[in-house]
Parts: C-alpha cells; sequence; structure tokens
C-alpha cells in the first residue's frame, strides 16, 4: 500500500463520512459542517490529481466562500432542528431500492467504463506548475469570451441577490 | 512511481452524486436541500478533474472553474431567495411550503 493509496482512502473515507453526516444530522449547521468536510477532502484528491489551482479554487471559493454564506444564512434564520416527516410508501417501497440500484449501477458502470480500465493517472509532481501555466493559458486565450461572460453573471447574480433579499417598502 | 487508478476517482464521484440525490429527496430543510445540491456539484467537478487528468487535456479543468464560477451566483441568488421565503412564511420547512404542491 503505496502513500497515494493510502492518501486517496482516507480522503476518500472523510468525503463519504462527510456526506453520510450530511444526510443523517438534524442540525442544519452539523451538515454545513460536513459538507466543510466534504469539500476540504475532495481537494486534497485534486491535489493527488496534480490540479493544484482547482485545489486551491476549491478551498478559497468552495469550503470559504459557499460555506460561510450557507453558515451565515442558518444562523440569521436560526434553523434548528429538522422536522422528520414520514415519506410516501411509493418512496419507501420503490424509490430506496432504485435509488440504491442507481447508485450501485453508476459506481460499477464507472469502474468498468474504458478509460477507467486503460488509463492510470500520476502523482501530482513534476509537472504541476506547468499544468497551472497551461491552465492559465486556456483560461485567458482559448475560453477568454466565456470567462468575461461570467463576469457578467456574477454582477447579475449581486444584483438579484440585492433585490430579492431586499427589505420592502 | 505509485498511482491510483482513474476509475477509483470516479467511483468515488459516482457514491458522492448519489449521496447528493438522496440528501436532495430525503431533506426537509430547504437550506439542506441546497447543500445536497452543492454536494452533487462538487462530485461532478471531481469526474471532471478525473476525465482531464486521464485524456491529459486542460479543458476539463477550465470547466471545473466554470462549475465553480456558476455555483457561487447559484449559491447566491438561492440564499436571497430562502432569506424572502422565510420572511414570508417563518418556515424553513419543504412540506410547509406547498403552494405550487399538486
Amino acid at each position: 500500500m503505496s502513500l497515494p493509496f493510502i492518501v486517496f482512502f482516507v480522503c476518500a473515507f472523510l468525503a463519504v463520512l462527510g456526506a453520510l453526516t450530511l444526510i443523517l444530522a438534524r442540525e442544519p449547521i452539523h451538515s454545513a459542517l460536513a459538507l466543510i468536510l466534504v469539500m476540504v477532502s475532495l481537494a486534497v484528491l485534486y491535489l493527488l490529481l496534480g490540479a493544484e489551482f482547482i485545489a486551491a479554487v476549491q478551498v478559497i471559493v468552495y469550503a470559504g466562500a459557499i460555506m460561510v454564506l450557507f453558515v451565515f444564512v442558518i444562523m440569521l434564520l436560526n434553523a434548528g432542528i429538522e422536522e422528520r416527516t414520514d415519506f410516501s410508501k411509493l418512496a419507501k417501497y420503490a424509490g430506496l431500492p432504485l435509488g440504491m440500484f442507481l447508485i450501485l449501477f453508476l459506481a460499477h458502470w464507472m469502474a468498468h467504463s474504458l478509460i477507467g480500465q486503460q488509463v492510470a493517472n500520476g502523482v501530482a509532481g513534476t509537472n504541476v506548475s506547468v499544468a497551472t501555466r497551461d491552465l492559465s493559458h486556456q483560461l485567458f486565450q482559448t475560453y477568454l469570451f466565456p470567462f468575461e461572460a461570467t463576469s457578467i453573471l456574477i454582477l447579475i447574480a449581486i444584483l438579484g441577490a440585492l433585490v430579492l433579499a431586499k427589505k420592502d417598502e | 512511481m505509485s498511482i491510483v487508478p482513474i476509475s477509483y476517482y470516479l467511483v468515488l464521484s459516482a457514491i458522492l452524486f448519489g449521496l447528493g440525490i438522496v440528501a436532495f429527496v430525503f431533506k426537509r430543510n430547504i437550506i439542506t436541500i441546497f447543500m445536497a445540491i452543492e454536494l452533487m456539484l462538487n462530485a461532478v467537478n471531481l469526474a471532471f478533474v478525473a476525465f482531464a487528468r486521464a485524456h491529459d487535456q486542460l479543458d476539463g479543468l477550465v470547466f471545473v472553474f466554470f462549475v465553480i464560477v456558476v455555483a457561487a451566483a447559484e449559491s447566491a441568488v438561492g440564499l436571497a431567495i430562502i432569506i424572502t421565503l422565510y420572511q414570508n412564511r417563518q418556515t424553513l420547512n419543504i412540506e410547509r411550503i406547498n403552494l405550487l404542491k399538486f
């Protein structure tokens, strides 16, 4: 068992644990903290895949900005313990088995897809900084127009959030 | 040099996406449902990065960047909607927010 495998399995375990905690926790704040755990372990996996820029963006934007927004809203609205409700018979007898089947089928299909058998990746190492430089070339040359369009999108989102959240006069 | 096969990442991505769907369907708090959407986006991002690595193409990483930007915009607007909803209905339970329910 080499080091990348150990890192992968530890992070994968933490990610799945966080996702399960998100489902099982009854306080929304516990779910938010579990989601932060998932995001940080995914950032470590991105590092393992050699995508260091994406890992940094994951921690700063997702685990930082977005989750702070979530926690802020949970605190602001004073979200308490979630009420459990019985779900319908259809969900219990058809939804649960079908959902489990979907998960298993997706995992099986991905594990046995062509790409999974043939391609193996290296550890993050020699060409990491090159990858980030190439990524910036892609981002600011090939994808320059979509990149600029996202700034318009962000602007619209800010305006939309302000208009929605302001108090009515 | 030791290696972790791409398929491992893809399986993890599928599991996280499935758990995201489960959380989306079963949770009753609207904020937690929003978090389930973020979890699914994260799972898709992991698949993007794994495939980008497998093909030695950087387009996948650029797509992850755009997905993160769209997720940020989406959560800003969505949480504003949730605040407005709470001001109007005084609840976060989706069982009580059933005006459009058939």
